[in-house]
């Protein structure tokens, strides 16, 4: 098990490094000169040299490489031009809340998909079956954005039950800063109230980030299961005795898992890239909000940083992921 | 059941049109019935026919043809839903269910574009690794990871944060983040074809490696691209639309679905028609690529019929 | 109390709605298993033998199986009444059963006793908490009943996956599932046919070790009537979802009347006897989603004549042997 993890690792950092090649090409596709978008716009001819000079960028390509992963691992990710600050201290400060509200919403979308999925394979073909079916067909095509526009639209402006946006009310004093997660900070501190500020703010963001995820795991979960449910070591099962609960709930809902974890994977990149719209669209003050503001304003450097660390975020969740699978697994353990 | 019925009750001596093509029948039956069973395959391919119907026909019928390029009318703007403009009327006075109408073609133009780019990339470089194997298919499926390892749209927001905003780049954008899936599609496939007897056979009978790739390997991959394909239809609608709101691909006049509502958004909550249109349209026109897709996968991929 | 059988099968109609129609799976078939008796069913793979045993255990899914008519009284008790509640009860307990291909009847994701003890605890599912076994217990017991069934290493092979496990060593493993639960029947279906010729013979001595030792009656399915005959006292005959005869095991061999009984009985090799002599029977089994009216056997016998177009009721024909047949005989 260990020896696997420590594989998964070593890949990982394979992967990071592809990552890292990535985001340099694009800087080197970028059309004009990769120069003078460092200087930035307002930059004379004589910074341009400069930077080109500073930067290595009249060097060979390999030792741009070089030079670029050496500023990454040193924390030297450039600067914003739209904040004026570092982007690497730009990232930390947006991160945490970025963090929570694709965690919370994963947390949320898992939560609901499984045991939905679940009793959807259980009772197929009845009424629940076929309206958990049509709510599940509908959520993988709503568009996130237009989803939390309309979420907006009823509940936080209709009938003004949550909050437009933010994660807290412009009036609350902040807590100190433990963990940079909100919703954890507050209930460290014993603040219940501005604890329940914040979920109320995060409910209508992560239902936008996590409905259509929700809808997938669903429909891989019930497939999964209804596939499980017809295996020969669930009817050996029933003929031993077994309740009914645990043969659904666990003999049959751990092999299940295995597919329904590399969705659930797939999918938590798309609620990834679904926190530029969602952030956009809620005035979240995370990662997403950030690169999208400076793509828009061609602002290069926290694009590229904002791509690595989501990239790498991802990167992570899916070693997570292979872990538990194994731990779930005997059979994958054993394939190193 | 009531077949059997009929053939009891005809004479016997010659066997009939229908027990003659029994097996063909049965066939073509057991499509039909996996087609209808699933009723939300026949809505997905009415939605997707509808769709094509009005990328078709869609400048021909629509009322205000002048507002599709941008015209202003600041005489009617922001009215809502009404017998004229069935959509309402968005902040110059342009009639919403218009501009809407004509973004079905843009919106397919857009999908079949990069769900092509990404086929005409992902295929070769799958089938080249799944048949050539070795230190090729390694440098190549590694790759793949690592694309696959990046969120898709992070990746296309970044490339056209490079390349700057517009519809251009983000089809480009959008291309280049697609293709990895078909990789890993059509490399599996090709491995697992690569070894049947057939295609032994074929190889022992001097055929060379492209008649074999074009002949016996392609042909085989068609069901899970076209399956796939139908879902990325949709997904990479929500991509440039998704891409269209945050500003950095079409940009407005442009009568985009994700542009108009990346704009409408400031006129909510009293002018709700100008975001709700768009997105309705957009919604309806992903699942009917999805359920479409679905169908697709049940009636060629026998495996998941029950 | 005596009188009654330990289990009796009566009428037993089970049907399963497929694409292309009703397939009539089982038509009326009776039988009885006495107790301490050992009882084989034979013949062709889908003439009902694997549907009879899931019957008894309420294991046919439904949909698409579907039970028409009959009964399956155990110790005089109705099986099928209450909507399967009452066979729910017994399962385990009173009647077990093993199964075919023991490489996919354990759950591959859980150890070898975990699933055993799982098995063992849900065995005492009726009895009030206070006489149920601890964890420490079952898996004492657990660990005794791989031992009983010559597990090699239980200590170790506990926990075990299954896939580090032989299609052997499984099916010991499924075996010491079945009588953890000191069941009065056991229900086996082909439970030597996907292992290898040694190992076969190993488990089907196994299983005559456990009849003796757990005083077991049982029903052994199997389409080979040399396992049947090694194992069982009686042998049950079936054709295309019905019963063609029911005898004891000399009687099948030494004095079969029923044409297929004896067709099997040719196909049979056997040491001494030259190859030259073994014949199959022509023909194939039936389609039945639209069987033959009367004997369902006519359209491969070849004694069939006009009268073989009635259904011929399964005859006593007096110590214990029945048979439907209008041509009964020794044959030609």
């Amino acid at each position: 098990m260990l020896n696997f993890a420590l594989r998964r690792m070593a890949w990982m950092a394979v992967m990071l490094v592809g990552l890292l090649a990535i985001t340099f090409s694009i800087s080197h596709i970028a059309p004009g000169d990769p120069a003078a978008l460092a200087a930035g716009p307002d930059a004379t001819r004589e910074m341009v040299e400069r930077i080109r000079f500073e930067h290595g960028l009249d060097r060979p390509l390999p030792v741009q490489f070089a030079l670029y992963l050496g500023n990454i691992l040193q924390g030297n990710w450039g600067t914003s031009i739209n904040t004026r600050h570092a982007v690497w201290d730009d990232l930390v400060l947006f991160f945490p809340a970025t963090f929570e509200l694709v965690v919370f919403s994963i947390l949320i979308a898992v939560g609901i998909g499984i045991p939905l999925g679940v009793l959807a394979a259980v009772r197929q073909n009845t009424w629940l079956d076929h309206s958990i079916r049509l709510v599940t067909v509908g959520g993988v095509a709503l568009p996130m954005f237009w989803l939390g526009l309309m979420l907006q639209l009823a509940l936080a402006l209709h009938f003004g039950w949550f909050p437009l946006g933010g994660r807290m009310d412009m009036m609350t004093e902040p807590v100190a800063p433990i963990t940079h997660l909100l919703l954890v900070d507050t209930l460290l501190h014993g603040e219940f109230a501005i604890f329940v500020e914040c979920l109320h703010h995060i409910v209508l963001p992560a239902a936008a980030l996590s409905i259509p995820a929700l809808a997938s795991i669903i429909r891989v979960n019930r497939a999964e299961m209804l596939e499980t449910l017809n295996q020969d070591y669930v009817v050996n099962a029933m003929a031993q005795g077994l309740s009914l609960f645990r043969i659904v709930a666990i003999y049959a809902l751990r092999n299940a898992m295995l597919p329904t974890m590399a969705m659930i994977g797939l999918r938590f990149g798309w609620m990834l890239g679904g926190t530029v719209l969602v952030e956009t669209v809620f005035d979240w003050p995370g990662i997403g909000l950030y690169a999208v503001e400076s793509a828009i304003n061609s602002d290069f450097e926290p694009i590229m940083g904002s791509t690595i660390v989501l990239g790498f975020f991802f990167m992570l969740t899916n070693l997570f992921i292979d872990i538990v699978y194994a731990l779930l697994d005997p059979r994958v353990r054993e394939q190193i | 059941m009531t077949e059997s019925a009929l053939q009891r009750d005809l004479p016997t001596t010659d066997p009939t049109w229908a027990e003659r093509n029994h097996a063909a029948l049965r066939t073509l039956r057991l499509y039909v019935r996996t087609l209808f069973r699933n009723a939300s395959a026949v809505l997905g391919l009415g939605l997707v026919l509808l769709f094509l119907a009005i990328a078709a026909v869609g400048p021909w019928i629509i009322p205000y043809p002048e507002d599709a390029a941008g015209a202003v009318h600041m005489d009617r703007k922001l009215q809502p839903p009404s017998a004229e403009h069935w959509f309402g009327t968005d902040e110059v006075g342009n009639d919403v269910f218009s501009r809407v109408v004509l973004g079905t073609r843009l919106t397919l133009q857009i999908a079949l574009i990069v769900t092509g780019v990404a086929i005409l990339i992902g295929v070769p470089l799958g089938m080249i690794a799944g048949y050539v194997g070795g230190a090729v298919q390694e440098v190549i499926m590694r790759v793949t990871d690592i694309f696959l390892g990046v969120p898709g749209l992070i990746l296309a927001i970044a490339i056209v944060g490079a390349l700057g905003p517009g519809i251009a780049n983000a089809m480009l954008a959008l291309s280049l983040v697609w293709w990895p899936g078909y990789v890993r599609l059509v490399q599996a496939k090709t491995l697992s074809l690569k070894n049947e007897i057939y295609v032994d056979a074929a190889r022992s009978m001097g055929a060379g490696p492209m008649r074999i790739v074009f002949v016996h390997l392609l042909p085989n991959c068609t069901s899970p691209i076209v399956v796939k394909a139908s879902m990325d239809m949709g997904m990479a609608i929500l991509g440039a639309a998704s891409l269209g709101f945050l500003g950095l691909g079409a940009q407005p006049p442009e009568p985009e679905w994700g542009a108009m509502i990346s704009i409408a958004r400031n006129y909510l909550p009293d002018w709700w028609w100008y975001s709700f249109f768009p997105g309705l349209a957009i919604f309806i026109t992903v699942m009917g690529f999805n359920l479409l897709g679905d169908g697709l996968r049940d009636i060629l991929d026998p495996q998941h019929r029950e | 109390m005596t009188g009654t059988p330990l289990l009796a099968v009566e009428d037993l109609t089970v049907e399963f709605d497929t694409f292309d129609g009703v397939y009539k799976a089982l038509d009326g078939v009776s039988f009885t298993l006495g107790r301490g008796e050992s009882l084989g069913i034979v013949g062709e793979t889908g003439c009902g033998k694997s549907v009879t045993a899931k019957s008894i255990l309420g294991l046919v899914p439904s949909p698409p199986g579907r039970t028409r008519a009959g009964r399956i009284l155990f110790d005089g008790d109705d099986l099928l009444e209450d909507g399967g509640a009452r066979v729910r009860d017994i399962r385990g307990i009173d009647i077990a059963m093993i199964f075919q291909d023991p490489m996919t009847y354990l759950n591959p994701v859980f150890t070898v006793g975990q699933q055993l003890v799982d098995v063992i605890r849900a065995q005492q599912r009726l009895m009030p908490a206070s006489e149920r076994m601890s964890r420490a217990g079952a898996r004492a017991l657990a660990l005794e009943m791989l031992e009983r069934v010559h597990l090699p290493n239980p200590e170790r092979q506990f926990s075990a996956y299954p896939h580090q496990l032989s299609g052997g060593m499984r099916q010991r493993v499924l075996i010491a599932q079945a009588l953890s639960g000191r069941p009065r029947i056991l229900v086996a279906d082909e439970p030597t046919t996907a292992l290898d010729v040694t190992i076969q013979a190993q488990i089907l001595s196994l299983i005559r070790e456990l009849i003796a030792s757990f005083q077991l009656s049982v029903i052994l399915i199997s389409h080979d009537l040399g396992v049947v005959a090694t194992v069982c006292d009686r042998i049950v005959v079936m054709y295309a979802g019905q019963i063609v005869e029911d005898a004891s095991v000399t009687e099948i061999f030494d004095n079969p009347q029923h044409p297929y009984t004896q067709g099997l009985l040719a196909a049979v090799p056997h040491p001494g006897r030259p190859v030259s002599s073994l014949s199959g029977i022509s023909g194939t089994l039936p389609n039945l989603l639209d069987p033959p009216s009367g004997c369902r056997f006519r359209t491969r016998c070849e004694r069939a004549t006009d009268a073989c177009g009635t259904r011929p009721a399964l005859e006593q024909l007096g110590t214990g042997h029945r048979v439907a047949c209008w041509h009964r005989g020794a044959g030609p």
